[in-house]
This record gives structure tokens, sequence and C-alpha cells, in this order.
């Protein structure tokens, strides 16, 4: 180590004798990600070529805009976009605050069983598969058989079909979204919190603070880092609603407002083989996603001074 | 004034509980009770009308078998792999000394930021002739998750003081044995909680075998939940689903759901207790510094 600091420090890859075992140890990772995150980012150039099966992922004919061009045209565009949108941005206003409300809500919790109780179940739903989740919103909210379904009968409502119509669709997803997650995110925060300095609390009892001055003007602002920090992230995703759940809670009555642009990819892609158009608008998807991570990470390291890079 | 906060952060606690444990608790005794009554809103804090009826029918079913094995073998496969792969490169990550380190971790980080899509990844699993095989649920896009390396390698860079190697070193340690003979056993907490993570995003991985597979003798057990939950193809034979049998079919095939719902469910629910009071160890170490 003595060396190193005296002689100009050794170049990024001349080290490979010295440290040989280090990159044994970290080879196959490097592998793993070349092959199958880094060669489909090459293979981008799909979206701007012919597809043929004989040339493969990037032999096809150069045909520049053209599907980006005929997505951009096309008549499901504006629907496509809008659908991403509203569902991205409804889960984004109730979900992304709503583990920070429970995070504060445990911390203020003294008796220790019930918090732990309390945490124990609010991780659980994490932990239960997309298909799993699904299918209990199929039993639990069907107007025949479910209980939410008896309920509302009960209440006056009717017959309502909540997974079948296009009304109630968006808040399904998002609730249950919420449901699944919110234990789950909250303990970012309450890690965050539990580093807050035991001092300031003592200071703010002399002065005779009340709790909730406690929580708005030491707890909160504890928060605001990670709040921003995961907020970035969020945004970077914004346009990327889980493939999974909304392909799976589609059905032919709520398809008008719960066709997004990853289900419509796959269904060009994968059922319908259009392997160049569908590559087309993944990539549309993939540069908005991108685009507004960059531009809320600049935003942010203006005004607070926090950025992810 | 306290007190009247007090009351109301466990009131509000209570209802947050109640929420978010009852269609769990639900699902639980509706699968055990006569499904014309839990039909009729009757089941609502204990099981009525006891019985195994949906349970039977899953256990008969050749579908789920297939299904959880094929689960137990990529869940398990899938997790030894992932760890083989990340423990070893989150320790190299961690190491200072290591002049890569800085470029290697753009390198993985940034396929958080940016990928290839759903397309290009598909035709090149298909081009490595992994689609229609076991191999391609463990090795795919997600073997390295680039989130579980960065916890673990913040791990590493906080438990393990970085004396240990050098004083190591100087008795003859090599960095292989130092990995394998003080790292690991020191690490059990990170290990047990990625271990997790991976096992869970295995167990329910459902994508892998929508995109990748058609051969049914392959398919997970999401895909089998999949056609049980959603599909409704609850009787093997289908008999039942079709319209005269109406109501009566409809209802025992929800018994069957809520109990598939259950059994699929049970392993990861299983180890989790036992790995929970390592996860906000595991998060608070490694997501605030990634």
């Amino acid at each position: 180590m003595k060396e190193t600091k005296l002689k100009k420090k050794p170049a990024l890859f001349t080290t490979f004798k010295r440290d040989y075992q280090l990159w044994l140890m970290i080879l196959p990772a490097i592998v793993t990600v070349f092959i199958f995150n880094y060669i489909p980012m090459y293979g981008i150039q799909l979206a701007f070529r012919e597809f043929d099966f004989t040339k493969g992922l990037t032999g096809g004919e150069w045909v520049g805009l053209k599907y980006f061009t005929q997505f951009v045209e096309s008549y499901m565009f504006v629907d496509l976009m809008r659908n991403t949108l509203v569902l991205s941005l409804s889960t984004i206003t109730v979900g992304f605050p709503a583990p920070i409300m429970l995070a504060l809500l445990i911390n203020q919790i003294k008796w220790k069983r019930a918090k732990k109780t309390l945490q124990t179940t609010v991780y659980l739903p994490h932990f239960i598969s997309i298909v799993v989740l699904v299918g209990l919103l199929n039993v639990l909210l069907s107007p025949n058989t479910g209980i939410v379904g008896y309920l509302m009968k009960l209440i006056g409502f009717g017959d309502v079909n909540l997974l079948a119509s296009t009304q109630t669709f968006v808040p399904v997803y998002v609730l249950s979204d919420v449901w699944q997650h919110v234990g789950w995110n909250s303990i970012i925060y309450l890690a965050a919190l539990s580093s807050v300095d035991p001092q300031l609390y003592d200071a703010a009892k002399m002065d005779g603070a009340s709790r909730w001055q406690i929580i708005r003007n030491i707890e909160f602002p504890a928060l605001v880092p990670t709040i921003i920090i995961l907020l970035i992230l969020n945004m970077g995703s914004i346009i990327s609603t889980g493939f999974e759940k909304v392909f799976l809670m589609q059905n032919a009555l709520n398809l008008p407002v719960s066709e997004v642009i990853e289900t419509y990819v796959y269904k060009i892609g994968i059922v319908s083989n259009q392997f160049s158009y569908a590559a087309a608008i993944g990539l549309f998807n993939t540069l908005i996603n991108f685009t507004l991570l960059v531009c809320v990470n600049a935003i942010a390291r203006r005004v607070a001074k926090i950025s992810l890079w | 004034m306290d007190v009247i906060f007090d009351i109301a952060v466990y009131v509000i606690c209570f209802v947050v509980f109640l929420l978010i444990a009852y269609p769990l608790y639900f699902v639980v005794i509706a699968s055990v009770s006569d499904s014309t009554r839990v039909a009729t809103g009757e089941v609502l804090l204990f099981p009525k009308g006891f019985s195994l009826f949906g349970y039977k029918e899953i256990f008969q079913d050749p579908r789920i078998w297939t299904g959880y094995k094929n689960t137990i073998i990529y869940s398990v496969g899938g997790t030894l792999i992932s760890l083989l792969f990340t423990l070893p490169a989150a320790y190299v990550l961690s190491r200072p000394e290591f002049r890569a380190r800085r470029f290697l971790m753009f390198f993985f980080v940034f396929t958080m930021f940016f990928s290839g899509g759903l397309i290009p990844t598909y035709l090149l699993m298909k081009n490595l002739n992994l689609t229609d095989t076991m191999w391609v649920f463990i090795f795919n896009p997600a073997t390295i998750n680039v989130f579980n390396l960065i916890i673990t390698r913040t791990f590493f860079e906080s438990n393990i003081p970085k004396e240990m190697f050098e004083a190591a070193s100087i008795d003859g340690c090599t960095h292989f044995q130092f990995f394998m003979k003080v790292v690991m056993p020191l690490s059990k907490a990170i290990i047990s909680v990625i271990a997790l993570y991976y096992f869970v995003w295995h167990w329910n991985d459902f994508f892998t075998g929508l995109i990748y597979v058609r051969d049914n003798s392959l398919q997970p057990l999401q895909i089998v939940l999949r056609d049980i939950l959603l599909s409704n193809q609850v009787f093997v034979e289908g008999a039942g689903t079709g319209g005269n049998a109406g109501g009566y079919a409809q209802r025992y095939a929800d018994q069957i759901k809520y109990g598939v719902i259950i059994v699929s469910s049970l392993p990861v629910l299983v180890i989790y207790p036992f790995v929970q009071k390592y996860f906000e160890k595991g998060v608070m170490i490694g997501s605030i510094k990634g």
C-alpha cells in the first residue's frame, strides 16, 4: 500500500496480476450482466431495422424512424400514453406518500409488542406473488361470491363488478398496490427515523414542543433526503407500470383503460411477432423513462442539492 | 394532550392493521369453510361449516404438483446460482484497493436505469436457445440483481474492518481464503436477507414462464396458479366450469381458489419469520448509501 502512494497509481486493468483473484471472483457477475443486460441494449438497433429471421438481432435492413412514426401516428398512441400516465401518476400520488405516513405513525408507537406485530403484518403482503394478489382481488371482489361484492350489495350498490369496469380499474389497481407495498416501503423511512439525533428530541421537549410539532419539525425534515432519492427513482419508472399486474388484471371490459405501453409491446411483439415495431414502442418507453429520471435528478440537485449521481 | 395523541395513534394503527391483515385472515378461514356460507357472507370472523374439499381437490391436481416441483427446482437452483455470483462480486466491489471498482460499479448500476427492453431480450434468449428450457428460469436478466449486489457490498464495507484483510494477508491468506473463512461467516445476516430476496423473486416469478416457456411440463407454479385463479380452469377435466353447472360449480371453484392461494404462498410465509429480524438491518445498511 505504501508503494502505491509513492508511485503513480496503477491503471484500471494493469492490476490484473496483483488482483487476479478478485477479477476471478467478479467475473461470473460481469459475464452474466454483459450477456443478459448489455447485449439487449446493443439489440435496440432492431427498432431501426427490418427484423429478418435469418440475420438475427442486428442484421436486418436499416429503416430509420419508420416504426416510431408508425407508432406515433397509430390510433392506439393517444390511448396508450394516457392510460400509462394515468396509471403510473395515480400510483405515485397515492402510493408514494403512504409509506412515509405509515413510518411516522409506526414510529409513534411506544408499546414494543404492538409495534412488532404491526410491522410483521404490514410487511407480509409484499411477499405475495402478483398472480396470487390478482387472484385474491378476483375472489374477494367477485359480485356473485366475493365478500366485497356481497358487502356492496348490502350497502345498495347492486351488482358492480369492480374488476370489469373502466371506472374502477384504476382505483382497484392503485389501492391494491398500496395494500401490498406500503409496509415494505416504510422500512427505509423507519431506518431513516431511527437515526435522528436523540438530542434533538430532548431539546424540543425542553422548548415545550408538542408531539405533532416534533413530527413536523424534526422527524419529517429528517426524512426529506430519503424522500427525494426515492422520488427520483420512482419518477424514472413512471411510465413502466408493472407489466405483470396490469396484464393479469386486464379483461375485455376494462381494456379501454388498462392497455398500457408495456402490455401493448407484449401483444405486438411476443404474441403477434412484429418484433421491430414492438422494439420501437419499447424503446420509446425506455427513452421517456430515462429522460424523466435525468430531469427529475437535475431538478432535485438544483433545488435540494440531492441527486443520484 | 399526549393521551389524546396516543389514543389517536393506536386507533389509526389498529385500523391499518385490520385493513392489511383481514384479507389475509379471510382467505384462511374461507379456505376451510363451507363454500355456500362464504358466498352468503356468513363467514366473517370464524370458519363456518368446516370443509377441506378445496384442499382435497388441490392435492389431487397433477398440475399443482408439477408446478410445485418445478418452482422448487427453479427457486433453489436460481437462488444458489445468484448467491454464488453476487456474493463474491459484492466482496470484490467492497475492496478499496481494487482499482476497477468504480468503473465496474457504474457498469452494474447503469442496468438499473437503462435496458434493452422486452423484444431485444426475448430475441437474445431465443438465440441462446434458452427458451423452453429450465435454464431460462435460472439464467436470465434477473440472475444478478443490482440492488442486492449494492446492499451486500455496502454490508461488507461497513462490517468487515479494512485492517482485517491486511492482517490476514501477512499470515499468507489469499482473497479466496479470506472470503470463505472470514467474510462469509461474518455475513450471515446479509446472506439470509438477499437469499430470501432471490428466493422470493424466483418463487413469485410469473414473467419468465409467460414469455419464454411454452412447454406445460416446465411451467412454474405461478403459471399454474394463473390458470386456476384467473382463467378459471379449476377442474382438470373442465367439468363444472360449463354453463348449466352454474353457481354450484363456481362456489366450489372459489373454495379451491382460496386453498390454492394458501398452498402456493406457504413456503415463503414459513421462511419469512426466520429472516424477518434481519430485514431492517439489511435494508438500512444498503439502501441509503446505495
